[in-house]
C-alpha cells in the first residue's frame, strides 16, 4: 500500500472521510468510463473513480494548489477558468461530466451547463439546496443571511454567487433541454449523508442529479 | 531542506562525442549538411540495468551541457539547472541518470559557427549552415543512440529547451515516454522573432562583425552586448524590474544629469550585456536565435493538431503567468492540441511575478509539479490493465 498520504484509498471508506456525497457519484458512474470532473479540486472523486470503476479520467481546475495535488495523484488535470467554456472538447467526446459542487460559484451557470451537456453524453450535477429548512429558518428568524455547514460563508467572501433550490434547478434542467435520469436528494453531515424522500426542498441541502440531453 | 552542497552532484565533466564524419554528414532541414558534429554533454546519476531511468534535458538560448555540478572545485558558480538537479531534487540522480546534451550551432563545445570547418581549415563563419530546432533534436538522438538508450523516461527543458522538447516528442514519438516543456511555445511569435531581429541587427551593424569574420580579431562585443540586454528585458517583468531595481539610482543618492549609469536598472543590463560577450559568440547568436525563429511545430500542414499527432508520450506543460516573451495563452495552445488528440497532458500556470526568468526562479512550485509527475504518471496504454 502507498505510504503518500495523498494517495486515497479505494472503497467507501477513504471516500467518506473526504466528502460524503461523492460516494453517491462514483457510485452513478458506469466501469470503464470516460470522465471530464469540472472544478475537479484535489483530486479525490477522479481518484476515485479511476481505482474503482476503472474510469478513464480528466479534471480542470482553477486552483494552482489544486493542481499540484492532482498531479501528485498521477492524474492529468488542465489549470483552466471553467467560465471560458470547454473549446477543446468535441461534442459527446466524454461519457459522464461532472459538476460537483462548482456551478454556483461560475459567471454563467447555463453556459456551461450547455457545454457540458454538448461535451458529455451524460452529465452528473450535484448542488447545495438554498431551500434548505436551515436556511429558511435562519432567514425567517433571525433576518440574516444564511450560513450553513455545506455554505459557510459570509456574505461579502462567498464564492457562491448563483444559489439555487432544488425545484428551481430542476426547471432550470428543463429550460436547457436537460433530462433528469435521476436525483438523489441528501442531508449531509461530519462523514456520513443520508437519503432525503419527503419534501427534499425542505429537508434536504444538497442534491445530486443525473442529466441527459433530451432527444 | 537541501543546502547547496547536500544537493550537488560534485565535481563533473563534459564529455563529448563526434560523429557525421565526411562522407556521412548530417542532412540539415535547410538542405545542406553538416559534418563531423561534436557534441558536448554531461551526465548525473546512473543508468539502471534495463535504461529505463533516463531522463535528457534540454537547454535555453545561451545554456550548455552544464546543467549541474561544478566543473573545477574553485568554480564560482554550478550549472545552470543546479537547483533542479542533483541527490534529493526534482531531477534526482539517486533515483535517474540525467543527461544535458548541448545543442549544435552554439559555442559551448559542440560545433557550430565558431568551429572549424574542415573543408577550409578556418573558423565556418557564415559558412556554417542554417540549423533548426530539428536539427538539434536529430543531433541529439545520435547522442542517446549512441548511449542504448530505446526510450527516454523524460525529455524536460524550458524556452528553447521546452521547443527541443515539443519537437522530441514529434520527430521521435516513441523514444519519448514524458514530456515536460516549460515556459516555451509550439511557434515562435511575431514578438519573439521581432526581438530576435534587433539583437542579429545590432550585431551585423558591429564593424568587427565583419559578415562573420572575426574570428582572430576584435570581436562584435558592442553589437552582442546590445543584443544581451534586449533579451534580458524580455525575460524580465514590469513587475520584477520594480521588485528588483525599481527607480533607484546606482551608487549615488543624487542624479548627475549625465549620460552616464544613473539606474540600476541600466547598470543590471550593462553588467548582463558585458559579462555575456565573455562567454558567448556572436554567430552563435545569430544562427541560435534564427533556428528559433524558424520553430513552427503547426508545419508543414498549419495544423498544429494535426502535426502534434504523432506524439506519444503523456505532457506536462508549464507555463508562467508574467511570462511575456511566451506567455501562458502559448502553452494553453499546446495543451489545446494535445487535449484534442486524446493525449494524455497536464497543464499548470504557475503564479509568479518573475517574468520568462521563472523556469528558472520558481524552484519549489515547478520541482513539486516534476517530482509528482516522474513518480506517478503514466502514459497511457502502460496500465497493467488497459481499458
Amino acid at each position: 500500500m502507498s505510504t503518500n498520504a495523498s494517495v486515497i484509498k479505494p472503497g467507501h471508506e477513504g471516500l467518506a472521510l473526504i466528502r460524503p456525497e461523492l460516494r453517491y457519484i462514483v457510485d452513478m458512474v458506469k466501469a470503464g468510463s470516460k470522465v471530464l470532473d469540472l472544478g475537479c479540486g484535489e483530486g479525490h472523486l477522479l481518484k476515485a473513480l479511476q481505482q474503482e470503476k476503472r474510469a478513464r479520467v480528466q479534471g480542470i481546475e482553477l486552483s494552482e494548489t489544486a493542481i499540484q495535488e492532482c498531479v501528485a495523484k498521477g492524474l492529468f488535470v488542465y489549470h483552466g477558468d471553467l467560465d471560458e467554456g470547454l473549446a477543446d472538447f468535441n461534442d459527446k467526446s466524454v461519457d459522464y461530466v461532472i459538476l460537483t459542487n462548482v456551478l454556483q460559484v461560475l459567471h454563467r451557470p447555463n453556459f456551461l451547463i450547455q457545454e457540458a451537456a454538448r461535451v458529455g453524453k451524460q452529465c452528473v450535477v450535484s448542488i447545495p439546496n438554498f431551500g434548505y429548512w436551515r436556511i429558511r429558518f435562519q432567514l425567517m428568524f433571525y433576518g440574516t443571511m444564511p450560513k450553513t455547514s455545506n455554505l459557510p460563508y459570509d456574505w461579502y467572501d462567498s464564492p457562491n454567487i448563483h444559489l439555487t433550490t432544488l425545484p428551481d434547478f430542476r426547471r432550470f434542467c428543463r429550460s436547457n433541454n436537460l433530462e433528469i435520469v435521476k436525483e438523489i436528494d441528501l442531508v449531509l453531515g461530519d462523514a456520513v449523508c443520508k437519503g432525503v424522500n419527503a419534501f427534499p426542498n425542505f429537508f434536504a441541502d444538497y442534491g445530486v442529479f443525473l442529466l441527459r440531453q433530451s432527444d | 531542506m537541501i543546502t547547496q552542497d547536500e544537493g550537488s552532484v560534485g565535481i563533473v565533466e563534459t564529455e563529448y562525442i563526434t560523429f557525421a564524419a565526411p562522407p556521412n554528414e548530417m542532412q540539415l532541414e535547410c538542405g545542406r549538411t553538416l559534418g563531423p558534429i561534436a557534441l558536448a554533454y554531461e551526465t548525473y546519476g546512473t543508468m539502471n540495468a534495463d535504461k529505463s531511468n533516463c531522463i535528457l534535458i534540454c537547454h535555453a538560448f545561451t545554456g550548455d551541457a552544464h546543467a549541474a555540478g561544478r566543473n573545477h572545485p574553485d568554480d564560482p558558480k554550478p550549472g545552470w539547472w543546479d537547483n533542479m538537479v542533483g541527490p534529493g531534487k526534482a531531477l534526482d540522480t539517486n533515483k535517474y541518470f540525467i543527461i544535458c546534451s548541448n545543442i549544435i550551432g552554439g559555442c559551448k563545445g559542440s560545433t557550430g559557427p565558431g568551429s572549424i570547418d574542415p573543408s577550409t581549415g578556418e573558423a565556418y563563419g557564415l559558412n556554417f549552415p542554417m540549423i533548426t530546432i530539428s536539427d538539434m533534436v536529430n543531433a541529439q538522438k545520435v547522442l542517446i543512440d549512441y548511449m542504448g538508450i530505446k526510450k527516454l523516461l523524460c525529455v524536460v527543458g524550458g524556452s528553447m529547451g521546452g521547443m527541443q522538447v515539443l519537437q522530441w516528442t514529434v520527430s521521435y514519438p516513441e523514444m519519448v515516454r514524458l514530456a515536460i516543456p516549460i515556459a516555451t511555445t509550439a511557434r515562435q511569435s511575431p514578438q519573439a522573432i521581432a526581438f530576435d531581429a534587433v539583437g542579429r541587427h545590432a550585431i551585423m551593424v558591429d564593424p568587427n562583425w565583419n559578415n562573420g569574420n572575426y574570428y582572430g580579431n576584435p570581436v562584435p562585443s558592442g553589437g552582442l552586448g546590445i543584443a544581451r540586454m534586449i533579451g534580458h528585458i524580455t525575460y524580465l517583468s514590469d513587475k520584477s524590474m520594480h521588485a528588483k531595481f525599481g527607480r533607484n539610482l546606482q551608487d549615488k543618492t543624487e542624479p548627475e544629469y549625465d549620460f552616464v549609469t544613473e539606474f540600476q536598472v541600466e547598470s543590471y543590463l550593462h553588467y548582463q550585456g558585458d559579462s555575456f560577450v565573455k562567454r558567448f559568440d556572436a554567430n552563435s547568436y545569430l544562427y541560435i536565435t534564427k533556428a528559433m525563429d524558424y520553430f513552427d511545430l503547426a508545419q508543414p500542414s498549419g495544423e498544429l493538431k494535426r502535426e502534434l499527432a504523432r506524439a506519444k508520450a503523456a505532457f506536462l506543460v508549464v507555463s508562467f503567468s508574467s511570462d511575456w516573451l511566451f506567455p501562458p495563452y502559448m502553452s494553453k495552445e499546446i495543451v489545446s492540441a494535445l487535449r484534442r488528440n486524446n493525449v494524455d497532458v497536464s497543464y499548470a500556470e504557475i503564479q509568479s511575478d518573475y517574468g520568462h526568468d521563472a523556469f528558472l526562479l520558481e524552484v519549489e512550485s515547478l520541482s513539486r509539479l516534476i517530482v509528482n509527475f516522474l513518480e506517478y504518471a503514466t502514459p497511457r496504454g502502460e496500465d497493467a490493465d488497459e481499458y
